[in-house]
């Protein structure tokens, strides 16, 4: 059974790997997005501060939303998710190895960046490790849930739009215990109890998301 | 019938053939429950009610708003429920239901809102706060929207059930979490500035107004709902002999003319 888990990972990496292009310009867009926050609201720096945590979050969220179609439509597109769906292994697991492979090859590089992009922001470093280990708890939730939506949206005309609808008040949550994290950080209360929902919200939507996700490319492959 | 009858049971509605008509016969009773009700409520809520000692008038919205309220966040659970029935036991009337539901239940959602906003301006100086019920109720209209276009935007009518069962179910499931969420969120960063839960303790006709407003709010949804499952069952049972039949009495000939125009 794992060896079906980690073939799917190891095939969707290589995938992701060969058109890198496209993870570049994920992370390209999240750059973007933040730096055009100082235009909107001004560069006054103690109001940057205030708001980076949030605009870093938003930002990697859109990121995250903005991507999701890439997740299955290749693999609708030309029958492999039909082959995959009709195979004996239980599509939950391949399901997880998908969204584990799309969380590596989208989510980790926007981790990665969002460091950099928070000094932008002058974000006291204090608050750095928080928002890296928030949005690494954070993101694979936006991931899953996404998924969800991206199975259901499966090869729909305006699905991007319709994608959006679907998943970004599902998004709501995580996005306050992630952005609350840094501040909460910051403001000396401790970000502990935001990071234990974050996981608390990580081990259930792995539990679950899957699941739904696997009955959602049923209907829609139907 | 050609099987034999097993007595009355109620399992039979669940066919769409034999809640076609119980819809049509049902309906207009509670449509006029609903407006008899209303007017009750209405009157009691705007002529017999006392006036509020610290709001005045302007409280008086509460018997339009909270009816709306509450209605919104019933029937999302009631549409789950029906997604939830349809997906396990494979029964279309379910999904008929669920989808027949969403419209009312969003429309709930903005007059609550819509009132709440109306009743803010006066009361908090404001239109909009970013109160947790209010946050809560705003995300709940975002998911009825999201079911709404889900389900209108795929063409396959068993998809587009399956896949709106789907997302009123994750929905159903959210919906908890983000209410919490929210509530946290809200007391970390404005502190109990607003609160709407201390509510001051009601006189009795107000309590009775709210009420009967909200049994008007049920009767009107359930009215609603009926007629709204009548059409939505001809469309989709339309290659079946009982619709045929059925049209043919709605509109004698109608068939036949179109055909010979084409």
């Amino acid at each position: 059974m794992l060896s079906t888990f980690f073939a799917v990972l190891r095939r969707d990496l290589l995938l992701a790997w060969r058109g890198r292009s496209d993870v570049l310009v994920t992370l390209a867009f999240f750059i973007i997005v933040v730096c055009l926050f100082p235009f909107g609201v001004g560069a006054e720096p103690n109001q940057l501060r205030a708001i980076a945590p949030g605009v870093l979050w938003v930002a990697a969220l859109l990121a995250c939303l903005l991507s999701l179609h890439r997740l299955f439509a290749q693999d609708y597109a030309d029958g492999t998710l039909e082959q995959l769906l009709l195979s004996r292994e239980p599509a939950a697991l391949w399901v997880m190895a998908k969204v584990l492979a799309f969380w590596i090859s989208t989510g980790l590089p926007v981790v990665a960046v969002a460091p950099a992009m928070a000094l932008l922001l002058d974000l006291e470093q204090g608050g750095l490790p928080v928002l890296v280990l928030s949005l690494a708890l954070g993101t694979p939730i936006l991931a899953l849930l996404g998924a969800v939506g991206a199975a259901l949206t499966l090869g729909l005309r305006g699905g991007g739009m319709l994608l959006a609808l679907l998943v970004l008040p599902l998004f709501v949550p995580v996005l306050i215990f992630g952005a609350g994290a840094v501040e909460a950080e910051l403001s000396g209360t401790g970000a502990l109890a935001h990071l234990l929902l974050l996981g608390g919200g990580l081990a259930g939507a792995m539990a679950l998301a899957p699941i739904a996700c696997a009955a959602a490319l049923r209907i829609s492959t139907d | 019938m050609t099987r034999p009858e097993r007595g009355p049971s109620l399992w039979r509605f669940a066919a769409p053939q034999h809640f076609y008509p119980l819809a049509g016969r049902l309906a207009p009773w509670f449509a006029a429950l609903a407006a008899l009700l209303t007017i009750a409520g209405l009157w009691i809520g705007f002529v017999v009610a006392p006036t509020d000692a610290t709001q005045g008038q302007v409280y008086r919205v509460i018997f339009i708003h909270v009816p709306a309220a509450w209605m919104s966040m019933f029937i999302y659970l009631i549409m789950a429920f029906w997604s939830a029935v349809g997906l396990i036991m494979n029964t279309r009337l379910s999904f008929v239901m669920s989808q027949a539901l969403a419209p009312t239940g969003a429309m709930f959602c903005f007059v609550a809102l819509w009132t709440g906003a109306l009743w803010g301006k006066p009361t908090w100086g404001a239109y909009w706060v970013w109160d947790a019920r209010l946050t809560s109720q705003l995300l709940l209209l975002f998911l009825y929207f999201g079911f709404i276009a889900l389900t209108r935007a795929i063409e396959d009518p068993r998809r587009g059930d399956r896949a709106g069962a789907i997302i009123a179910l994750v929905g159903a499931v959210n919906v908890p979490i983000i209410y919490f969420s929210v509530q946290w969120w809200n007391t970390l960063h404005q502190g109990a500035s607003v609160s709407v839960t201390k509510a001051p303790s009601m006189a009795t006709t107000m309590l009775t107004g709210m009420l009967v407003m909200a049994i008007a709010s049920w009767m009107y949804t359930i009215a609603v709902v009926l007629w709204r499952v009548r059409p939505m069952i001809l469309e989709r049972e339309r290659h079946t002999e009982w619709v045929a039949a059925e049209l043919d009495r709605l509109a004698p000939g109608a068939a036949r003319k179109s055909g010979g125009r084409a």
